[in-house]
């Protein structure tokens, strides 16, 4: 069974159409990388399959949980790194790392090693309100990993991010891969994005569209 | 959840600094304005200061749901795996935490500026316990409900007050009892203000989830 399943879905942001055909099969293991243009819908079809947000038509499975039913069910094995960090400014790296993990059940323990994957160890008793947006980055990235999700849910990962930063990113995404955990990115930094991924759905105008050795052809599951 | 909710305000001392004097000058403001010398403060000072206690809740629900407004960590609240009525049950006794303590300090205020003696102080502590339990639960749900709005600031005073009226009304017909030592005469505002936490509470552990989910 795929990790996520949509078929057909179309999705309203204040009423107006922001995802107007999307079909979408990733199976477990596999690292997506979503692409297109400002505004072409990558967000929100991440916010769709975190369950952040509802579909207004069509069908949306993830992790094998139908999301027209309970958009809450499938998030204790999903994480997202969103543009912002989600965190407290008045809170320390290490007590906010803390906080969302322990909320999942995963140990203390488990925050550190996140921590010291993306090597923000000698930060950990910084506030977050003082950290750059490169930092903040890092710590959003931290807090995904360290509750070892199933499916991994990112938007434009490498933004702010120093070269140091990049390419402890794509360790940290190679290593998810060869985890059997499934990735899926959104990006505008494409060259870095398609080496670390098994294949690019680029969307335009809130519909999917997968990219094959540098063409695009029309999504459809039923026929894939 | 109200562990970290009253660490963040323990650090930002936006309660102290910001929530607890606007509470003091509001009741220093009716003083000036009633004149105490004539004597209509004492008999008024339970009204006023529940009143001041409703508008620095405002301001309490306020500052409880702009910090998770703040770097989108509502999404991430979402996200946490958290059980909704934990969150709203954490969120309530933070707000009612720094509510008492800011009661404890106003209390002070109107026996100072007020010119009030209070003959049942044990009842007078059972009223404010039970009004703040009512009142931090009522905060909590309403709070969240605006949330997601651009128009919180305006809209949660709006839908909130006429909510809390009956608590307004309990709490200070229980508080009069308590000053002037008729507790008998307070006992069914006390169970007033009872049924109200009670019930609000009930409602928010029910219905904060989907609220939340909106927001």
């Amino acid at each position: 069974m795929p990790v996520v399943l949509l078929n057909s879905v179309v999705c309203l942001i204040d009423r107006f159409p922001a995802l107007t055909d999307v079909n979408l099969e990733v199976n477990q293991g596999e690292v997506v990388l979503l692409s297109g243009g400002n505004g072409a819908g990558k967000t929100t079809l991440l916010r769709l399959i975190a369950g952040l947000i509802p579909a207004f038509s069509g069908e949306v499975t993830v992790l094998g949980r139908d999301l027209r039913h309970n958009r809450r069910a499938h998030r204790s094995e999903v994480a997202l790194v969103a543009h912002e960090t989600g965190c407290y400014d008045d809170l320390t790296v290490r007590e906010n790392l803390h906080f969302f993990t322990r909320a999942r059940g995963k140990t203390a323990a488990q925050a550190d090693v996140a921590l010291d994957q993306m090597e923000l160890g000698r930060l950990a008793d910084t506030h977050h309100g003082k950290l750059s947006a490169g930092q903040r980055r890092r710590l959003s990235i931290a807090k995904a990993l360290a509750v070892s999700p199933r499916l991994l849910l990112l938007d434009e990962p490498h933004a702010g991010l120093d070269a140091q930063g990049r390419a402890v990113l794509d360790g940290v995404l190679s290593a998810a891969a060869s985890d059997d955990r499934t990735v899926i990115l959104a990006s505008h930094e494409l060259d870095r994005s398609r080496a670390l991924a098994d294949r690019e759905i680029e969307i335009v105008s809130g519909k999917t569209l997968e990219r094959i050795t540098g063409e695009t052809s029309p999504v459809n599951p039923a026929q894939s | 959840m109200a562990g970290k909710d009253l660490r963040i305000e323990a650090r930002s001392r936006v309660t102290i600094r910001q929530i607890i004097p606007f509470g003091l000058i509001t009741l220093v403001l009716f003083a000036f304005a009633l004149d105490p010398d004539r004597g209509i403060l004492r008999h008024v000072a339970p009204g006023l200061f529940w009143i001041t206690i409703l508008l620095a809740l405002l301001l309490a629900i306020s500052r409880a749901y702009s910090i998770e407004s703040d770097n989108g960590a509502t999404d991430s609240l979402r996200m946490s795996g958290l059980d909704p009525s934990g969150i709203f049950l954490g969120k309530a006794i933070a707000i009612a935490v720094e509510l008492m303590l800011l009661e404890i300090v106003l209390a002070v205020g109107v026996v100072v500026l007020f010119n009030v003696s209070i003959a049942s102080i044990g009842f007078l502590v059972l009223t404010a316990l039970a009004a703040t339990v009512g009142l931090a639960a009522i905060g909590t749900l309403y709070g969240v409900l605006a949330s997601g709005l651009r128009v919180r600031e305006t809209l949660v005073p709006v839908l909130l007050l006429p909510v809390v009226a009956p608590i307004l009304l309990g709490a200070t017909r229980a508080w009069e009892a308590a000053i002037d030592g008729s507790v008998s005469d307070g006992w069914p505002w006390i169970g007033i203000l009872v049924v109200s936490a009670m019930l609000f509470t009930a409602i928010g552990m029910l219905g904060f989830g989907s609220l939340l989910e909106e927001s």
